[in-house]
């Protein structure tokens, strides 16, 4: 039985993963073409920080960053360095971009996966909850509140939840990723981190909630008139047995494919709620590059965070030859 | 933040995503919904399209059988529309919106960044200015009616731009398949696993803020929804018998695709779009929030970029224009959400 799993999921690998190649290729590629539509280049903002350059020194300065080399070479050159996991240079922070992102990169992964945790546990438990009482108040009641939080702008909620809950009651911090000039130590500095966490990862997660509770409730209606349902309610059952064995179970397998669908969005989503709390994180980063005019990191994270969303859904078609045996026979 | 995929779509609907179920079970499933979509497809479409869905070029679908099996048909969709409290609400709230953004330069005019008043007024403290002012003494009812227009602008304009070059590409990919269809689809993914929201900043920063380009961009980024919907929508309807019978009167690929198999799959290109409005609207309001949105016209999202730094004294400054968003955004969801339902005999039965 294990063998076989496993032999499934090596297989699709092997095939999602050719999948995955063209895909990446044509990142890099699209992220190349941006950076060529960057006005001016390295040379002009180098000359622009240090306040005056002569013709000379800027022609020496394009050689040195090889920007006087065809469009070919240079896309040549750009692949090379991306080989060697080098995103070039920041002049704005006068680091590698590489470390520059790998020092943001941890933030906001725990922010997201923090978030995407939180809003499809809540979201099954609101779906299951509308799909059993399908029709009735329950169900229309909850409906309606999902359908405000899909339509409420996430910053927002974010705002409004900082007047509440840091301003009014003082229960948790603002901003930030930790309390500063403090030296906490095991539990202590984890509760502190958490307190910081908990407000930005609720109001990421706040429109995927919504979005999987639909989903959730959709896809559980679905699989309830399916025979084998009927069959196992027939041999008695308890219903609650039924609702988590035969129902919801095979409900999950749309709500994974749609999860990883939306990392993407989740991470666009990171960069407003990181910039409302001062979270450290990628998205941040980002804002950063976009007002000190930083287009090698700006596209140093757009690359990687495509490169992160192409990973997660080879993980998550991963995670379906796994629990879906039938998904080989395609 | 935003998304592009409606959470209202039924699983099953995404074909490429849904688990296959085993056995002869799956094929009666799949024959009924074929059934129930064709005919909330010809209901919608004639509703859309008034007589000339019924008897003219368009809709030869199997409902269309005699006229008065499809008189029969066109009365329910209407009803069922005026009967759903989501479309009815939906719909109010939108025209009162539409009216406002209409009439903001009549009701408030001026300059509604032009300093009016005594800044950080309360609501309800000068009788003047009902909704108080701002940290530099605007107007705020006026900033708030005359931001409706950029957010109702540019969410219209960010959908439609989506809805035209995911029409035109899943259009071209369903009906043509083979190899055209695999590049078009690489594309796609290419779109679809760039990150929108991070794509829209690289593009407006590259670009310079202005309406247009925060228009373009979203636009830009929000095709490849709907760009999977047409064309799913396409191969299906590509292999029924009136696009046969269009091919054997000697009909051109251009004529066949635009008159004959899109009249048809427009209905949940209707229906997906007022979802593409409010994420435009949304990915609006956060770009402008963080300060990029265009500078010479109110925003909602700058509203609330404003008020965040006197979130602790004067909260009020960001949850008006939060409030408004939520509102609208909420109209188009609503109006989305209950188009689907009230056409969807699918859905309806179960809800």
């Amino acid at each position: 039985m294990h063998s076989s799993n496993l032999k499934r999921v090596a297989l699709r690998l092997r095939r999602t993963g050719a999948q995955a190649v063209p895909t990446v290729i044509a990142v890099v590629v699209l992220n190349f073409a941006l950076l060529q539509l960057v006005p001016g280049d390295a040379a002009d903002v180098l000359a622009g920080e240090s306040g005056s350059a002569t013709a000379e020194t800027m022609a020496m300065m394009r050689h040195h960053f090889g920007l006087d080399l065809t469009l070919w070479q240079q896309l040549l050159a750009y692949l090379k360095h991306l080989s060697h996991f080098s995103l070039g240079f920041s002049p704005r922070f006068n680091t590698p971009v590489m470390t520059l992102i790998m020092a943001r990169l941890p933030n906001t992964l725990i922010l997201m996966v923090s978030a995407l945790v939180f809003a499809i546990v809540a979201g099954i438990i609101i779906g299951v909850a509308m799909a059993t009482w399908a029709g009735k108040w329950p169900d229309r009641v909850l409906s309606f509140l999902a359908l405000v939080l899909y339509s409420m702008p996430g910053f927002w909620l974010a705002l409004m939840a900082i007047v509440l809950f840091s301003v009014k009651l003082g229960w948790l911090p603002s901003g930030g990723d930790m309390t500063l000039g403090v030296n906490l130590n095991g539990w202590d500095w984890f509760v502190d981190r958490a307190s910081h966490a908990v407000l930005p990862a609720l109001a990421l997660a706040s429109f995927f909630v919504a979005i999987y509770a639909r989903l959730t409730r959709v896809a559980m209606l679905e699989v309830q008139r399916q025979d084998y349902v009927r069959t196992a309610q027939a041999k008695g059952l308890h219903p609650l047995f039924v609702t988590v064995r035969h129902v919801l179970r095979n409900a999950l397998l749309p709500i994974t494919t749609v999860a990883g669908m939306h990392l993407g969005n989740l991470l666009g989503g990171a960069a407003v709620i990181e910039t409302v709390f001062s979270w450290p994180g990628l998205g941040r980063l980002a804002l950063e590059a976009v007002q000190g005019r930083d287009y090698n990191v700006l596209l140093g994270v757009l690359l990687l965070s495509s490169m992160l969303v192409i990973v997660a859904n080879v993980l998550v078609d991963l995670l379906h030859a796994w629990l879906d045996p039938r998904i080989a026979l395609r | 933040m935003s998304s592009n995929h409606s959470p209202f779509d039924s699983p099953l609907e995404h074909a490429d995503s849904a688990p296959v179920q085993p056995g002869a079970n799956r094929l009666l499933r799949d024959a009924a919904v074929k059934h129930e979509r064709s005919s909330w497809r010809s209901q919608f479409t004639t509703l859309w399209l008034g007589r000339f869905g019924r008897f003219g070029r368009f809709g030869r679908g199997p409902s269309d059988v005699s006229p008065e099996h499809s008189e029969a048909r066109r009365w329910p969709a209407l009803k069922a529309l005026a009967r759903n409290p989501s479309v009815v609400s939906g719909a109010a709230l939108l025209l009162a919106l539409l009216l406002i953004a209409l009439f903001a330069s009549r009701l408030f005019p001026g300059d509604p960044l032009d300093i009016v008043g005594q800044p950080l007024l309360a609501p309800g403290q000068d009788p003047q200015y009902w909704l108080g002012t701002d940290s530099l003494g605007r107007d705020v009812l006026a900033e708030l009616a005359h931001g409706s227009r950029a957010s109702l602008a540019i969410g219209v304009t960010a959908a439609l731009i989506g809805v035209v070059i995911g029409t035109l590409v899943g259009a071209l990919a369903g009906y043509f398949g083979g190899w055209v269809d695999d590049i078009l689809m690489r594309v796609t993914e290419l779109f679809q696993t760039t990150p929108s929201f991070l794509f829209v900043i690289v593009i407006v920063s590259i670009g310079h803020p202005s309406m247009t380009v925060i228009s373009l961009a979203i636009g830009v980024t929000s095709w490849p929804t709907i760009t999977r919907l047409v064309r799913a929508e396409f191969r299906s309807l590509v292999q029924s018998d009136f696009v046969m019978a269009a091919r054997s009167l000697g009909f051109g690929h251009a004529r066949i695709i635009w008159r004959e198999i899109l009249p048809n799959a427009l209905p949940p290109i209707i229906v997906t779009t007022s979802v593409m409005v409010a994420t435009a609207i949304l990915m609006e309001s956060a770009l402008s929030f963080l300060g990029m949105g265009d500078p010479n016209v109110v925003s909602w999202g700058s509203m609330i970029g404003d008020g965040r730094e006197m979130l602790r004294t004067a909260w009020y400054l960001t949850a008006l224009p939060g409030g408004a968003l939520v509102l609208t955004v909420l109209a188009l969801n609503l109006l989305g959400d209950g188009l689907n339902d009230a056409l969807n005999p699918r859905l309806a039965e179960r809800s």
